[in-house]
């Protein structure tokens, strides 16, 4: 439901830097979303078309980057990587697991003429 | 819509009446029309630079670093103060508003705010004041969350003495909420038992991002057939840290622990700033 304001705040930073930086068009804009953020990909896909219009960016093509989400075990006391939130520790099958990495949601480059 | 600001299709209602929507006393950024504030309407304002080469530029910006320095300067304003301020997050109707005016009864004298989140409507915070306490109505209009900007604007409309208590009732939401940051000491999500076991197990975020949780309306219980012992491991689930109160605000079950978590907290909060 909040990709929309995410975007939002992804088209101020855009220009603010084509302010800053001086170009006309943004062709590619790379993100990096944790896989523990609270983001779904497709929502903001959607919201990025819609919010975009009009601005430097219309029409750019929005690249994705996962990051892994990085958990601590409370069983075996390890750090770990699981590819969904509620998954075991791969180490010990514990259950009781704490996001320690992976909520990030970054603006990470972008192309621009 | 602007959902990051809420400037342009929300609304700040405080004790006094307002022929404008809000008042914007602290300096800030955001575009060059002072009376409504709005994000990402309008051309860039970019000169065609004539550019032919394609070339990259680093950014390496967290989306929510706008959301954030809202967040830090009302974290800071708190911190002079000594005043410790609670986000509290839950689904609709988890309890949130009457737990709160019966934590607002037996906590007496202390002084303490409110800032009620909702997409319409100023019924909580009017229920709020109804205890006496003071209390502002922050309305979201579409937004489905709180933010530090808001917040900010609705700490203005209040009176908030050294060593208080600031709750935030967030609008009422499982998923949103969890990703802005308020400039709180900590969020704690209600649950309440009619909500099904299994519902941190099905939206794990605000749990994870909650440091107590309130298991409420346990005088239901027994009526819903529902298993106390699953909430608190499924919680437990998502976050092994979390803290688990079982409360019921009809009969007072479970409230002296959490007016005690409140006040322990609070404690350690105001001598902090008094040292510093």
């Amino acid at each position: 439901m909040h990709e929309m304001s995410l975007v939002e705040g992804i088209r101020r930073v855009i220009e603010d830097q084509a302010r800053t930086h001086d170009f006309a068009r943004v062709k590619v804009l790379r993100v990096e979303i944790g896989r523990f953020a609270c983001v779904e990909k497709p929502a903001l896909e959607f919201a990025f078309d819609v919010v975009m219009r009009g601005s430097v960016a219309e029409g750019a093509r929005l690249e994705m980057i996962d990051l892994a989400g990085r958990v601590m075990c409370y069983d075996c006391v390890a750090e770990v990587e699981i590819a969904e939130r509620l998954s075991p520790c791969p180490l010990c099958g514990g259950g009781r697991l704490m996001p320690v990495g992976g909520d990030e949601m970054r603006i990470k480059d972008m192309e621009v003429i | 819509m602007c959902t990051v600001c809420g400037c342009g299709t929300g609304s700040v209602e405080g004790h006094h009446a307002h022929d404008h929507h809000h008042h914007h006393h602290h300096p800030h950024d955001h575009g060059q029309d002072h009376g409504d504030l709005h994000f990402g309407q309008g051309p860039a304002g970019v000169e065609v630079a004539g550019m032919s080469q394609a070339r990259l530029i680093e950014i390496e910006t967290d989306i929510l670093a706008k959301n954030d320095r809202y967040a830090a300067a009302n974290r800071a304003r708190l911190a002079e103060l000594g005043a410790f301020a609670i986000n509290l997050v839950s689904s609709p109707g988890s309890g949130k508003t009457t737990l709160l005016c019966r934590t607002i009864e037996a906590l007496g004298a202390q002084p303490l705010a409110v800032i009620e989140g909702d997409q319409q409507t100023a019924n909580d915070a009017d229920r709020i004041r109804a205890t006496g306490a003071q209390a502002v109505q922050v309305n979201t209009g579409k937004g489905c969350h709180l933010d530090g900007h808001m917040v900010g604007h609705a700490m203005e409309h209040l009176d908030i003495a050294p060593a208080s208590l600031l709750f935030i009732e967030n609008v009422g939401n499982l998923v949103c909420p969890a990703a802005f940051d308020l400039g709180e000491d900590c969020k704690v999500a209600i649950l309440s038992v009619t909500e099904g076991e299994d519902k941190p197990l099905k939206y794990p975020d605000m749990f994870t991002a909650a440091k107590l949780a309130l298991l409420n309306k346990v005088d239901l219980a027994p009526y819903c057939d529902v298993d106390l012992d699953l909430y608190e491991a499924n919680l437990r689930r998502v976050n092994p840290g979390l803290e688990v109160i079982r409360v019921s605000s009809r009969t007072g079950e479970g409230m002296d622990r959490w007016l005690g978590w409140l006040q322990g907290r609070l404690a350690q909060k105001s001598a902090r700033a008094a040292a510093e």
